[in-house]
């Protein structure tokens, strides 16, 4: 007789986190008239088709022209609406940063930024399609709360708890087919990490589409009988300071994963946490670098984000 | 030298009864006017900075909208169906708070306050700060399209409320502003309106020489806006055309408000220098002797 073995996370089913952007973003809308999209053109690749049809005035597409979008919902939100911005995240965060920051956050205005494929999800079509940049730009304004979720449960909880809260938040929209990494009944707390794996000889802090890479490379660790605490850090900012210096404390040494540039990001808000409260060895993996062509999936591993690679760094870290 | 309470003097004015006549509200207007300039010429001489040509510029067309045009008040000023104004031109806040003060939304003696450490009236207005800013704006090209969003709100809402943004023409050089239009047109926002504050200045030289806007009507026509040219210094003319709004049935107002910077003062008007200079003591005293003969030519 053949064993059935638990499948790994790796084999688990995947999903696009836009499904559920646009689901939950309707089931919002219609519970709430305040509820509107703003895009720029970006109805198909944010896949609000199905919105526009349910709620076709409160769709409002001002065309390519981003910084009049994030003015726009700005001026929406003095208005009392509650505006869902979306749009591929490289061109809402860098072609309107100083909107966002004046506009939004400066003015602190009920806005809700959604950075849609985000990181290296538009793969091939090279770095000026990236977004490795927009978590580190963002980290540097005040007043901005920012959420990067892994699985299309945690995108779900973390528009619910955007449109309940009142200020500015930028979410990331993930592209890139993920696992479910949590349970249906996942409730998103902001600034809270999540012990997804507990581990007592070395952390692997992480979110977006690499905590599920995070956890698979945890399974490689067991294998081997090395105990990895894998963190979901949902919230960049702000950050949960005490699970940071916890696992600084417990634990070997850190490793950061995420889908972003290495400098500025996650890993370099866990770095300042660490270096001022409990300083411990941190290795930082992230995307270094204008990325050559390649797919998604091809650049992660390159940058060492695949299961395998966060592995060895976390091996690394022990000897 | 700085400003103290005893600078800060303006008589705050009452809103005119609802149905005053024409003359009355040119003359209410005025005297907002000739207040807010007097002190305004304050807050920037005693600040010791401020951008007073800019201030003077747009001074009768803020005392025209809060004069006569704007439906708001001290205690409308949190009101859903308030008429918003978004000074897009935020480096004339000084302009802004004198005016907020005159007509009672802000204490008088806190203009004192203007530019000193931890004081709500910084550089470019806070919205979260002072009662009555709506956006907080200093980098150019911002107010517009935050404007449009909220025409964009009023009209969702089925709402007769109103849009005011002011711009200096300078300002139009961003591209944000033309970003703007063309939504504002596209979704006929008819009851938004666009003051051009055309003063021909930026900071360092003119438009023309810049990067000329002309033919600016043409231009606001070809993006879908009605296009109004009005005297920006006459009140009459002001109350008429920002009180016509919509202007077109369908269209957005495109007012472009021919100013001079620094008017009506006789060394500061149409001088590029009074961008942001600051008058020196002389300076200051004719210019007061200026704005206080009862006989001064008003354009």
């Amino acid at each position: 007789m053949t064993l059935v073995e638990t499948p790994s996370i790796a084999d688990q089913p995947r999903y696009d986190c836009r499904d559920a952007y646009v689901e939950t973003l309707a089931q919002l809308a219609e519970a709430d008239h305040r509820i509107v999209g703003v895009v720029n053109d970006s109805v198909g690749s944010s896949k609000l088709n199905s919105f526009r049809k349910a709620f076709p005035d409160r769709l409002i597409n001002v065309g390519i022209a981003e910084q009049d979008m994030v003015g726009v919902a700005s001026g929406l939100a003095n208005g009392g609406r509650i505006p869902f911005v979306s749009a591929a995240s490289c061109f809402l965060t860098g072609r309107a940063l100083e909107q966002i920051k004046a506009d939004v956050a400066y003015s602190n205005t009920n806005v809700k930024l959604c950075g849609m494929s985000p990181g290296v999800a538009y793969g091939e079509l090279g770095p000026t399609h990236h977004s490795i940049e927009d978590i580190a730009w963002l980290r540097a304004i005040a007043g901005i709360r920012i959420i990067v979720p892994a699985d299309p449960i945690e995108t779900a909880a973390a528009l619910r708890w955007a449109a309940a809260s009142e200020g500015p938040v930028f979410i990331r929209v993930s592209r890139m087919s993920v696992p479910k990494v949590y349970s249906e009944d996942y409730t998103f707390e902001l600034g809270k990490a999540i012990t997804v794996r507990e581990g007592n000889d070395v952390t692997v802090i992480s979110n977006g589409t690499v905590l599920w890479r995070a956890l698979a490379a945890a399974e490689l660790l067991a294998a081997e009988g090395i105990s990895a605490r894998v963190l979901s850090m949902p919230t960049v900012k702000p950050l949960d300071t005490d699970a940071v210096v916890a696992a600084a404390r417990e634990t070997a040494g850190i490793v950061t994963a995420e889908e972003a540039v290495s400098s500025g990001g996650l890993g370099g808000a866990v770095a300042e946490t660490v270096v001022q409260h409990h300083p411990a060895r941190v290795t930082i993996l992230g995307i270094p670098e204008f990325a050559p062509t390649g797919s998604a999936g091809y650049l992660l591993d390159r940058y060492g984000l695949s299961p395998e690679g966060i592995a060895t760094a976390a091996r690394k870290l022990l000897h | 030298m700085t400003l103290t309470a005893e600078h800060a003097t303006l008589p705050v004015l009452g809103r005119l009864p609802i149905h005053s006549s024409r003359a009355e509200q040119i003359g209410h207007i005025a005297e907002a006017a000739k207040q807010i300039r007097i002190q305004d010429l304050k807050l920037v001489h005693h600040a010791g900075a401020g951008h007073i040509g800019g201030d003077f510029s747009a001074i009768d067309i803020l005392a025209t909208l809060y004069g006569a045009v704007l439906d708001i008040s001290p205690d409308t000023v949190n009101d859903p169906e308030r008429d918003r104004f978004i000074l897009s031109k935020g480096h004339v806040a000084g302009a802004l708070y004198t005016t907020l003060a005159a007509f009672g939304f802000l204490p008088v003696e806190e203009l004192a306050t203007f530019l000193k450490p931890l004081s709500a009236l910084n550089g470019h207005p806070n919205r979260n700060k002072v009662a009555g800013v709506e956006a907080n704006t200093g980098p150019l090209g911002h107010g517009l399209p935050i404007a449009v969003g909220h025409a964009l709100s009023a009209k969702l809402d089925v709402s007769l409320r109103r849009t005011y943004v002011l711009a200096g023409d300078g300002e139009l050089q961003e591209g944000s502003n033309w970003e703007a239009m063309m939504a504002a047109s596209q979704y006929q926002l008819d009851r938004l309106t666009v003051i051009v504050d055309r003063n021909r200045l930026q900071q360092g030289a003119t438009t023309k020489e810049t990067n000329d806007l002309d033919p600016l009507p043409e231009k606001a026509a070809a993006f879908g806006f009605a296009v109004v040219e009005v005297n920006g210094h006459d009140h009459g003319e002001l109350l008429d055309v920002l009180s016509a709004v919509p202007f077109r049935p369908g269209k957005p107002t495109f007012v472009i408000a021919h100013t001079h910077k620094g008017h009506p003062i006789s060394f500061m008007s149409n001088n590029v220098a009074w961008h942001h200079r600051v008058p020196d003591a002389a300076e200051f005293q004719q210019a007061l002797r200026e704005l206080e003969s009862p006989r001064r030519e008003l354009v």
